[in-house]
Order: C-alpha cells, then structure tokens, then sequence
C-alpha cells in the first residue's frame, strides 16, 4: 500500500496524525462493509440476531464520523494544510458523511427485518436483490480501496457501475409491481424488497460520491454533478 | 414557508445564473519579467525568470531563504544597483517600458515604485515630517496641501486615527506595527504605482499582522503590490498570485487559490505541505 505521500512532511508529527485519520477512515469503511453484510444476511436468512447486531454497531460507525470530523477540524486550525493535505482533509469529512449514510441504510434493512413477522417470513425467496447487492458491495469496496491507495485508476469503473445499478433497481421495481398485481398477499413482501432495494441502490450512490472525493483528494478536480462521460474524461486528463 | 430572520435574503436566479457564467477577470500586465538574469559577481542568484505581474493586483513571491524572492522583487526598482558586482541580463518592463533602458531615470522610477522593508524604517522625526519628507524633497512645501496629503495617506495606511492627535511626535516613539504603517503611508504620498513589500510583518505581533493585512486588501484598489513573505499563510491570505521561487527559478506561477490547492509541479507542493524536497 502506497501511503508515502502522507508520510514525507518535514513534521513528524504531522505524519502521525494524516495518519491516523486514513487509518481511522479505513476502519470506519471496514466496518461499514460489514454493517451492509451482516444486514443483508439477516434480511435474506431472517437472523434476528444479526439485525440486531447492526442497529447497535451503528452507533459506533456515528461516534467514528464525530471523532475523524473532530481530527480533521482540529488540524486545520493547527496546521493550516494546503494542496493535498488540504485536499485530502477536505474530501475526507465528506467521504466519511456518505459512510456514516451507508450505515444508516444497513441498520434500516436491520430494523425492518425485525419488523417481519415470523409468520410472513418467505424462505428464500428474496433472490431478487442478489445480483443488486453484489454490484453495490463491489462499488463500496473498490471506492474505499481508491481512497486507501490515493488513486484514480478504478474509479471510473465503479462509477459506470451505478448506471447498473439503477437500471437493475429499476427492473426489480417493475418486477416488483407485477407481482403486487398478481396477487394481493404479494404486498407486504414486495413493500419490504422494496424499501430493501431502494437502501442498496442509495448506498450505490453513497460509493459513488466517496469516488468523487477521492478524485478531488488525488486529483484537484471537482467532478460532482457531470455525467459519467465528462467525469471519465476530466479525470483521464490529469493522467 | 420563509423565516423571519431569512426574509431579506432573497434570492435572485438570474444573479445566481451570472456567477455561474461569469468568467475571471481580464489579466492587465503591469510588470513583466522577461528571461531574467542576475549574478551577484559570478554567482547566479536569478536564472532566466519570466511572469507578467497584474496591475492592481498583489503578487507574492514565496520560496526558502536563498531563492532570490527578494532578489528579484529589489530588481523593480533597481534597488540591487546598489550592490557592487551585480551584472542584470533580460528585460524588466513597467508598463512596457524597460526599467533597466539607459535612458531611465533612477530616482523617477524610485517614485513610481515604493518600497516597504522587513523593519520599519521611519526617519527620527515627527510622524507628521516622516509622510510629508517625499513631497519636501519634490520641492512641495505649502502647508495645505501637505496637510492634506499627510492625511490622506495616513488614512490610506489605516493610521490616521491612531496618529491624529500626536502628529508632531517623534515618530520612533510609535509601536512597530505603526511605525510599518507609517512607513506605508511614507510610501503612498508621493502616490506610487507599485509598492514592494519585503517581508512587511514578519517583525510585527499577530494584531499589527493582520492589520497590514488588512490594509495591502485596501491598497490593491489602487497600486499594483508585490510582497515577499516567509509566511505562506500570509501568502495565500493577501496575494491574487503567487510566484513559487527556488534556487534562483522560477517554479510556479500561478492564481493563488489555485496554487494552494492544487498546485500543478511537485516542488510547489512539498515546499507548501512543508514536505522533504
């Protein structure tokens, strides 16, 4: 892993507390990862005890977004970084609010899943959200991968990446509503695949902007709001 | 529905619609720097600098010690004729005129150009004779308009409130941060086009700092400033450009948001993230 550009200040000092805060981002995403795991498992396997798992390590993803905003405030005002330190600083309060997001989407499949009644519960029968959720756990991973390897070199795949995404959210929606059609004892399943599909396709979109920062932290360039043609080819630029 | 304490924010879309259009302001050469040389005897301390410097606006040179930041600020008003052994190869243009022509007067270019150096250097006379010592020497000596003008400049350098009142003190009584002042408002009143400041608040405490801050914001309306300072933040506080200097060459030049933020060459960089070169 190549982090020297955070380890070459002349302050040491300094050096620790860059750091410290990747490390800490990278934490905050490992655990966030799971979070979605773990409350995917236990809407697909109805594992109470999973879901409750993630409504409670949600708070320590909400205790890490405070503790990094804290670090990184507290090094502007010490340091008055510039150029990439600046950058990265800037880019990463905000990647850690589209974290911090992502686990609240885990923890609403989690607290939904505890919703079900037992009696409701159908057995395997949630495949639809499968291949979805492949997708977007791959976007989340290769978006913090980029962060933790300060490079632009795969982030223009996981951003194509979301156009799938809203296409297969869109299908499952249509599929969706043709078995409400068919069959009114459909509803209530069909409701919670639903709202099921609508977090995973948001924390597509979360993974989504954690690449736009990283471009940003590496780059310099401010790629929000472009379609994904003009991103690709700003960020081929500064090759 | 809107707030009571928003109400008067209102929001104009075609004023919005603008900004997002509006494009930079157009670049107005003043100084123009062209394949500069300086060796002090044989030693080269500048290599074949070139920028345009905006009229109206302030330009810092940063860089370590040593990299000819204030080498090359000196040689806008040929202050480095005064050093023995100095050989200057290239063009230094103000206005697109070359200050270094034969035919160019000294002591008029002087005038043109002001300068402002690392410790105040009022003269050991009254505040009032210190900002009224230009126009003597120019031979004005009626007492209105030196009046007139010694307060202009004095509000002009952010001092007059503070110095009204004891105008016929001797000016070294004065704290250093007002003693720069001063010599600021010594510099404005024979109405310069462009003032230098070398290293102007680098012996000065963080109050008397952010006033000459403040006031190099409020000087730009009107002169062309160029400034050295080892205090990058200062830098990237004051200058609309800055100029990135490192053993006698020119690094970067650049928009100062843009060179702190996403300077374009690794020198610039590490020099300003205070990394290993």
């Amino acid at each position: 892993m190549d982090n020297s550009i955070i380890n070459q200040h002349i302050s040491r000092q300094f050096n620790k507390e860059m750091e410290d805060i990747r490390n800490k981002v990278l934490t905050m995403g490992g655990l966030v990862e799971q979070q979605v795991d773990l409350a995917t498992n236990a809407f697909m396997s109805y594992d109470m005890e999973s879901a409750e798992k993630v409504i409670q390590q949600d708070q320590l993803i909400n205790a890490l977004e405070k503790d990094i905003d804290h670090e990184c405030t507290e090094i502007m005002a010490k340091r008055q970084p510039a150029a990439f330190d600046l950058r990265m600083l800037i880019a990463t309060i905000k990647i850690i609010t589209d974290l911090e997001r992502i686990g609240d989407e885990a923890a609403r499949i989690a607290k939904m899943t505890m919703r079900i009644e037992a009696a409701d519960y159908y057995q395997d029968k949630y495949y639809e959200i499968e291949h979805l959720l492949e997708m977007v756990k791959e976007m989340l991973n290769g978006a913090l991968d980029a962060y933790a390897r300060t490079d632009t070199e795969e982030v223009i795949a996981i951003t194509a990446q979301d156009h799938k995404v809203d296409r297969e959210y869109t299908s499952i929606t249509r599929q969706l509503i043709t078995q409400m059609m068919e069959d009114p004892r459909n509803i209530t399943r069909a409701l919670d695949m639903l709202w099921t599909a609508r977090a995973l396709e948001r924390i597509g979109d979360h993974s989504c902007n954690v690449c736009e920062h990283v471009i940003y932290m590496v780059q310099g360039k401010d790629v929000r709001h472009l379609t994904h043609e003009e991103l690709e080819k700003t960020v081929n630029e500064g090759r | 529905m809107t707030t009571e304490a928003r109400k008067t924010h209102a929001i104009d879309i075609n004023a919005l619609n603008r900004a997002d259009k509006s494009g930079r302001d157009k670049f107005d050469t003043c100084i123009s720097v062209q394949d500069l040389n300086l060796f002090y005897g044989s030693k080269q301390a500048l290599h074949k600098v070139s920028m345009e410097m905006p009229r109206k606006k302030v330009t810092a040179y940063i860089g370590p010690s040593g990299c000819g930041k204030s080498t090359l600020l000196r040689c806008i008003n040929r202050m480095n004729d005064l050093v023995d052994g100095v050989t200057i190869q290239g063009k230094l243009l103000l206005d697109g005129e070359d200050i270094y022509d034969k035919n160019i007067n000294v002591a008029a270019l002087r005038r043109r150009v002001g300068m402002v150096f690392q410790k105040p250097n009022p003269f050991p006379k009254s505040i009032y004779e210190n900002v009224a010592y230009g126009l003597r020497i120019q031979g004005i000596n009626d007492r209105r308009v030196l009046d007139e003008i010694v307060e202009k400049s004095l509000r002009g350098a952010a001092l007059w409130d503070e110095a009204k009142d004891r105008l016929n003190d001797n000016a070294l009584g004065m704290s250093g941060g007002q003693q720069q002042r001063l010599v600021i408002a010594r510099a404005i009143a024979i109405e310069p086009e462009v003032i230098l400041l070398d290293e102007p608040a680098s012996a000065l405490d963080p109050i008397s700092t952010l006033k000459i801050e403040e006031l190099i914001d409020e000087l730009k309306e009107k002169y062309t400033i160029v400034i050295v300072t080892h205090n990058m933040q200062q830098a990237a506080r004051v200058s609309d450009y800055t100029a990135f200097m490192y053993m006698g060459e020119l690094i970067e030049f650049g928009e100062t948001s843009e060179l702190f933020t996403n300077p374009s060459k690794k020198q610039t960089e590490d020099y300003i993230t205070g990394r290993y070169g």
